[in-house]
């Protein structure tokens, strides 16, 4: 059920887990094949705690909460800053991340959805913002 | 080795024409578990695969390492969701390069258009190239 898009309604958070095999697979669907978000021994090379989630996959993940919570309604904009990295270990439990969303504004049709997106009680993404086409 | 400050408002050569599929459409839809029905609306975060591909073009002319490459921020405009059909390719342009921290970060705008040269999305990232370690 599609929760009324009024400014200040919380939209029910959701989780979603993040496995080394997502990441994989995300790589072959999206072409991005770079090796921090595979390889641990490329990864500490260039100074990160360990394989990354790519962004844009959290991004997606973001962007499927949205598509979730307003019954796909068209996105129109989506952006964010990458704040934290998501280290996504390599076991068969992997981690999990949080998206909560708030709507922010509606005008002319146009909804904003200001999202908080975290990783172990920490943002991962800076100021994520959805705009709909309600 | 800091990059080349002369790059901004260069523009990079346009992606080969990209033709979109269904089959890519539920492949990149299955791996960020986002409903997709044929025919229908692509994913909100899918022009990656195109501006990604300009991306590279970038760092290959430039002779950057993908592996030294964080994304900082990414923002999607779109006059239009793409469907299975549309034939794209994207023109990155480098909006602003500046140091922090050892890094640099290099502010790009990739405008995606469709087969009648007619703007369908425009990606602006922010990428963070890390030099090799003093």
């Amino acid at each position: 059920m599609t929760p009324p898009m009024t400014p200040g309604t919380e939209l029910a958070p959701q989780v979603f887990t993040i496995r080394r095999a997502d990441l994989v697979r995300y790589a072959g669907a999206s072409g991005d094949f770079n090796p921090i978000h595979w390889s641990d021994r490329v990864a500490t090379a260039v100074g990160l705690p360990g394989v990354i989630a790519h962004g844009m996959f959290t991004m997606a993940l973001a962007a499927r909460a949205v598509a979730d919570w307003t019954d796909d309604a068209e996105i129109v904009e989506l952006g964010c800053k990458f704040t934290n990295p998501v280290v996504v270990p390599d076991d068969d439990t992997g981690v999990e991340v949080h998206v909560a969303g708030t709507v922010r504004s509606e005008d002319d049709g146009l909804t904003t959805l200001a999202l908080e997106v975290t990783c172990g009680g920490q943002k991962v993404l800076g100021m994520p913002r959805a705009v709909i086409r309600a | 080795m800091p990059i080349d400050a002369a790059l901004v408002g260069r523009e990079f050569p346009p992606t080969a024409p990209y033709t979109i599929t269904e089959v890519k459409l539920r492949e990149f839809a299955a791996a960020t578990g986002t409903p997709y029905t044929e025919g229908g609306p692509a994913p909100a975060t899918f022009p990656v695969v195109v501006s990604f591909a300009a991306m590279n073009g970038f760092l290959e002319a430039e002779r950057l390492d993908l592996f030294r490459i964080v994304h900082g921020d990414q923002r999607f405009v779109h006059e239009r969701p793409l469907r299975a059909g549309d034939v794209v390719s994207a023109r990155l342009t480098v909006d602003s390069v500046r140091s922090l921290g050892g890094a640099d970060v290099i502010g790009t705008t990739s405008v995606i258009s469709d087969q009648d040269g007619v703007t369908v999305c425009t990606a602006k990232a922010t990428l963070v190239h890390r030099g090799d370690p003093a």
